[in-house]
């Protein structure tokens, strides 16, 4: 067992935990926080995807120990003061399906527009390839991620 | 749109509330044949719950589950309309299972609508009656001089009062024996382009999945399941799994060997750390090639007769040109994003508690009770929001072993599959051997068809959906089913969605053999299918059929009416470098009365990714007794990079309210596999395509 410490989604967090834990689950199981999604457990899918020091990071593959005096944002906490652009686009745009993916897609979607706050098409496709959606919201992703960037982003 | 506006002798409705705290409605109205309840003996088991508050909030009640297809917004929408109620006082609760109150209360078959159109309308129109009689009543004015709008009864005079104000009183007076429901002209919501109600959640992460629920002490468990079908444990060391720390308890299950655990990370630790013996029992040597042999085989003696017309065997070696063609239809995965997992509470007293992920919360139900030996009565199921479902959700294969290992350490506990669980433990669709053959006469008209399907041991699941839609003299489907130690379930369009692509690519293969259209061959041969008719003439306008397509760019055709809906499919592709381009595909849905067309256009933007998906990315294969995929490396998904341009029209029609969860798939691998043939002259008889299938020979 290890003390960790890092920022979660602005609140000093500590845990008690094996350091090897992946991130996902001290997030779901020790923290509570279950917007973070379980797809695939090896890094594929995306579905886990948090923002850790505002880089898109998948938390199943990523030991905790990792986290350490980082800063880490789930989905929980993107919108928490006021909706994120990209969450009123998604709501604009109906996105989700079942919507089991959509913590993954728009963490991830975040990392991209924070990054580069107008990307073109194929930055869009490059980026969110990595994300798999089994009920296909793909189309309307891309234009909920259009959509946010041409509000500016945030 | 046949809509009775009387409520006749085998409905209820009554009134639930208590004076002075609104208005809630309890309405039986069956559902269907299979849903009669029996109240003779004055029990009254309502299956539509509808409670209008003092506050003015508008509370339904759903039966069905959420697994993205919409039905908590669809179902409020009919609902509100009917009520004239103010769209942001809607809100929607998830119905506890009951083994009867609900009739069957399985998601699955594009049912949901389709079933409850006139029930939820009805629902609405009585609620909307008494809450008018009420206000009619306070002012002494005739009922007929008021009317409604969102939420507020308004008289001639200007006066009003908001349904919250009217609720208590409402729920004094006599429930209406009939009720006149709107005129589609008069619809508020019902065919606009409504917000779901599930969205904003979904997208701040307050959305709880199965896999989400948390109760207090509780404790998470993964089980090692034989990975040969049908395999059993044998013996199993635990020493290592206990080592792990938060590991709990290793025991047996009815699935296999349980570790169960503090947090999951901990349960699938001790998984990896287990040692089992297993008796891999009779399919350890089965494959998929062996599979396709033993039904080669079958498929060369007669099978039970199915549907036919005239004498097809006859009618063969009489017709002028005849062509054979065999077609392997894939076994596929569901591979929902939310693995399998339930969470059961099982108490000293007996009673037990469920959070599910489910189609069928009954059949959840069912289980526990079996497992527990209790009365259906002593278990409770909520229903969850489901992370896909798509067939798989139906069956309770994930609930036996949560119940039994919370009943055993007296603690809530959630059995969590892994995504390899769940990949090697899906419930597949059949693969499936189907072989064809069909005669033209001189002029060229399709005089005989005869397809034999060879598929394992499930009519419904291996022949639905194979009785050729087209006027043909004579025709045979006849079948073998044989048990091949593969599970297979319910797929989204199940039977229809590999008997969609067999019989429309082969007819296709006919059309060019006499030297035909595609879309004129079907064409003349649906006379008899007015409806699927005009879907095909649809879709072909809005496809421009016939038009010139740049070099090397084919077109394909394809129309299945299937879960009460006819959709009709085009699609544009090229092959380039062996390598599939779909540049267009136009689909056109007679789905009867639209409630929400951007729900429509979702579902059919989902079953053109989960067809590519099972066209152009991986099937299952069996090796040794089991399955060969576990994960999304080797069993990969459609990309975004790689989803087509879809265009999706709903055609007006006045045809009875149909399905849209499931009648989108069947139509879309034969339109595009046509289009390949079009493009390069290669007929696609086998999917998924292969690294090679479209490099030219
Ligand atoms: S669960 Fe982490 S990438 Fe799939
Ligand atoms: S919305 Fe269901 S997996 Fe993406």
């Amino acid at each position: 067992m290890a003390s960790i410490t890092f920022v979660l989604n602005g609140k000093r967090t500590t845990v008690d935990v094996d350091s090897d834990t992946p991130l996902l689950w001290v997030l779901r199981d020790t923290l509570g926080l279950t917007a973070t999604k379980y797809g695939c457990g090896e890094g594929i899918c995306g579905s886990c995807t948090v923002l850790m020091d505002g880089e898109a990071t998948r938390s199943c593959v990523t030991p905790v120990q990792l986290a350490e005096e980082k800063t880490i944002v789930t989905l929980e906490g993107l919108g928490a003061e006021r909706l994120h652009a990209l969450q009123e686009a998604w709501i604009e745009e109906e996105v989700p399906q079942c919507g089991y993916c959509q913590p993954g897609q728009i963490m991830t979607a975040a990392a991209l527009l924070q990054a580069n706050p107008k990307p073109s098409d194929k930055e869009i496709d490059e980026m969110m390839s990595s994300v798999l959606c089994r009920c296909g919201t793909y189309p309307r992703i891309k234009r909920a991620i259009k959509r946010a960037a041409q509000g500016g982003g945030q | 749109m046949t809509s009775s506006n009387t409520i006749d002798r085998r409905e209820f409705i009554k009134v639930a509330s208590a004076a002075g705290t609104g208005l809630v409605l309890a309405f039986y109205l069956p559902a269907t044949a299979d849903a009669a309840v029996d109240t003779s003996g004055g029990t009254f088991e309502p299956n539509v719950w509808l409670r209008i508050g003092t506050d003015n909030r508008v509370t339904i009640t759903l039966s069905r589950s959420e697994m993205g297809q919409g039905i908590m917004t669809s179902m409020a929408m009919i609902v509100a309309d009917e009520l004239d109620a103010d769209w942001k006082n809607v809100s929607v609760e998830q119905a506890i299972a009951h083994p009867k109150k609900y009739g069957s209360m399985s998601t699955g078959g594009s049912w949901s609508i389709r079933g409850h159109w006139d029930i939820w309308r009805k629902a609405g129109a009585t609620a909307r009656m008494m809450l008018l009689s009420a206000a009619a009543a306070q002012w002494k004015v005739e009922p007929s001089t008021c009317k409604t709008e969102p939420n507020v009864v308004l008289h001639s005079t200007g006066k009003k009062l908001s349904y919250g104000e009217l609720a208590s009183a409402a729920a004094a007076l006599p429930v209406p024996t009939d009720v006149v429901l709107k005129d589609p002209s008069a619809f508020r919501y019902i065919g606009k382009r409504m917000k779901r109600l599930d969205t904003p959640a979904k997208v701040k992460g307050t959305a709880i999945f199965g896999i989400d629920i948390r109760r207090p002490g509780m404790l998470f468990a993964s089980v090692e399941q034989s990975a040969v079908f049908g395999g059993k444990a044998v013996s199993h060391d635990a020493t290592q799994a206990l080592a792990i720390p938060g590991v709990v308890r290793v025991l047996p299950t009815a699935k296999g060997i349980a570790v169960v655990a503090t947090s999951t990370w901990a349960a699938f630790q001790g998984r990896e750390a287990l040692k089992i013996t297993w008796d891999e029992g009779q399919w350890a040597t089965q494959s998929s090639e062996s599979i396709w042999a033993t039904f080669a085989e079958l498929s060369k003696e007669p099978g039970t007769s199915g549907d036919k017309a005239g004498d097809a065997l006859a009618a063969l070696p009489a017709a002028a040109k005849t062509v054979e063609a065999i077609y392997r239809a894939p076994l596929l995965a569901h591979a929902t994003m939310e693995p399998m997992n339930c969470t059961a509470d099982v108490r000293t007293d007996g009673t037990c508690e469920l959070w599910v992920p489910s189609q069928s919360p009954q059949a959840a139900q069912t289980e526990a009770a079996r497992v527990l030996g209790v009365d259906v009565e002593r278990v409770k199921v909520n229903t969850t929001l489901l992370g896909g479902g798509f067939g798989r959700r139906l069956a309770a294969d994930y609930v036996t072993d949560a119940v039994q290992l919370s009943k055993e350490l007296g603690k809530p506990v959630q059995v969590v599959w892994t995504r390899e669980d769940d990949m090697q433990h899906d419930l597949y669709r059949p693969m499936t051997y189907n072989v064809f053959r069909g005669g033209l006469d001189a002029a060229g008209e399709l005089i005989a068809w005869h397809h034999r399907i060879v598929g394992p041991n499930s009519r419904g699941l291996v022949t639905g959906g194979s009785k050729p839609p087209y006027a043909i003299p004579n025709y045979l489907v006849d079948y073998h089913l044989k048990e091949v130690g593969v599970p297979i379930g319910a797929w989204r369009a199940v039977g229809p969605t590999q008997n969609g692509w067999v019989v429309e690519s082969f007819v296709d293969e006919m059309a060019h053999a006499a030297k035909k259209d595609p879309y004129e061959f079907r064409r003349a041969l649906l006379a008899n299918s007015p409806r699927l008719k005009r879907a095909l003439e649809f879709a072909a306008d809005k496809a421009k059929w016939g038009s010139k397509l740049p070099k090397g760019v084919g077109r394909g055709i394809a129309a299945v009416e299937s879960f009460g809906s006819s959709v009709a499919e085009v699609a544009e592709v090229s092959v380039e470098d062996g390598k599939l381009r779909i540049h267009r595909i136009v689909v056109a849905v007679d789905c009867g009365p639209v409630v929400n067309p951007d729900t429509i256009e979702a579902q059919v933007e989902s079953a053109l990714v989960m067809t590519l998906t099972g066209m152009i990315k991986d099937e299952i294969t069996i090796e040794r007794g089991r399955v060969k995929q576990s994960n999304f490396d080797d069993h990969r998904l459609l990309t975004f990079e790689e989803m087509p341009k879809v265009e999706v029209y709903t055609i007006p029609s006045t045809e009875p309210v149909g399905g849209i969860g499931e009648p989108a798939l069947p139509p879309a691998a034969p339109a595009i596999c046509n289009a390949i043939f079009a493009a390069s002259g290669i007929r696609i008889r086998t999917l998924p395509l292969g690294p090679d299938t479209l490099r030219k020979r």
